[in-house]
């Protein structure tokens, strides 16, 4: 009964507003044409999306859960990377 | 929901409990913060949540068999391609929770092979036969109904993947429900034997319905340690209650009688109190003993023999393909 297990592909959809391609979700299949397919039907049965990636899953690179706290720090600490850093007087207006 | 050709091995690391690691993760359920698929969690919780979404994904399938009897003799091309659409979302909602359910660990395969070796469990309620095209329209607004107050409080699931499939699968739905309540309200004033149709329908699919949210609360089995891990956000009593308070006002809109004489509004809770419930059907249905339980698993089987020769190619076609480059590769290096 059992069966190989077949190719997981990760799904990317850009939607109609112009933004970029975001993940959708992932599926099963043999090749990239059958991937393709079968996301149209999965994820854009409700007109999501006018472009479509699908990457297979295993030639992702995650970064490291148990090392987030490394990786990211970095920027929690500088605030002066943010607008609200600055102190502009209130007669300059919006800016 | 990036799944398990992410998770890289871990041999038997994930299964020893550590008790530094989980009071850190019980720390952040508490917070309300998501549990990704790489995140450590323990062995118990990746337990739990494999035997619930992916029963729930088997639910998902085997409930495209009651409604995908009626789609070839739906009364009109409109019902028809509604149905149509409701039945291929239902097959879209089995796909997002195998992932889902994948992300933890098991391979669709696995899982495939549990629900068609009977080793796993799907929802009681696909085991009832659809006899009329009322029955369509009670599946809707009932069956629809009661797996929407279900899910709802999933999408704040504590486990990322199954929140966000929770989400797409609630906006989905939502058409389900009104399609099935439009059935039922043309059929209410419609001709008596319509009508009569329609009756016959929300009596022989109510008392199902109410056992979908599962056992009462004290005999519920998997409750507490859920609730704690927030997984379940609200009882199987809670969502039932809520669910008849939601609905007894719709069938009155129907004009229908719901079967249960017992079913009153109490003043002093404001809510509506119902009869009891024949839990021992329940536990029948679940057993394997229902009136479809047979055919459903007998279908499921067949679509799956009966496409092997699919996946077969498929997989030939592109091992092919994949040698043919390799080949050219080589001869251009």
């Amino acid at each position: 009964m059992s069966e190989p297990n077949s190719q997981l592909w990760e799904v990317f959809i850009r939607s109609r507003n112009g933004l970029a391609h975001k993940h959708a979700g992932s599926l099963h299949a043999a090749d990239s044409t059958l991937a393709l397919q079968a996301a149209r039907d999965v994820y854009t049965r409700r007109g999501e999306g006018l472009s479509i990636w699908v990457v297979p899953s295993n030639a992702i690179t995650a970064s490291d859960p148990a090392e987030a706290g490394m990786m990211f720090e970095p920027a929690q600490s500088k605030i002066y990377r943010h607008p609200t850093f600055y102190d502009v007087p209130d007669e300059v207006g919006h800016m | 929901m990036y799944t398990q050709a992410l998770n890289a091995p871990q041999s038997d690391e994930r299964h020893l409990e550590d008790a530094d690691k989980s009071a850190r993760f019980e720390a952040r359920v508490a917070n309300e913060q998501r549990i990704e698929p790489n995140d450590w969690m323990p062995a118990a919780y990746r337990k739990t949540l494999t035997r619930q979404i992916s029963q729930h994904a088997h639910s998902e399938i085997v409930g495209m068999l009651p409604e995908g009897n009626w789609i070839t003799r739906a009364p009109t091309l409109r019902r028809k391609a509604a149905l149509l659409a409701k039945v291929q979302d239902e097959c879209g909602h089995g796909l997002y929770l195998y992932a889902a359910a994948e992300t933890l660990g098991s391979s669709r395969e696995e899982l495939v092979d549990q629900l068609l070796g009977g080793k796993a469990k799907y929802s009681s309620i696909f085991n009832y036969p659809t006899l009329t095209w009322a029955d369509i329209g009670a599946i809707g607004w009932l069956v629809d109904g009661a797996a929407i107050m279900n899910q709802i409080p999933l999408c704040r699931c504590s486990y990322g993947p199954y929140a966000r499939a929770m989400i797409r699968v609630c906006k989905e739905e939502s058409f389900h429900q009104r399609q099935g309540y439009e059935i039922m309200v043309t059929l209410s004033r419609g001709t008596d034997e319509q009508k009569a149709m329609a009756q016959d329908a929300l009596n022989r699919w109510w008392w199902p319905c109410l056992m979908m949210f599962g056992p009462p609360d004290q005999q519920s089995q998997h409750g507490n340690q859920s609730t704690r891990w927030k997984i379940k956000r609200f009882s199987n009593d809670e969502l039932r209650q809520k669910f008849v308070d939601a609905t007894v006002p719709q069938a009155r809109y129907l004009g229908l009688t719901m079967p249960d004489p017992e079913l009153r509004f109490n003043d002093a809770t404001q809510h509506w109190d119902f009869g009891a419930i024949d839990w021992q059907e329940f536990a029948d249905v679940l057993a394997g003993f229902g009136p479809c339980n047979r055919d459903r698993m007998a279908a499921r089987r067949k679509a799956h023999d009966d496409g092997a020769w699919v996946r077969e190619a498929a997989q030939a076609y592109a091992d092919k393909e994949r040698a043919r480059r390799a080949a050219d590769n080589a001869v251009a290096a």
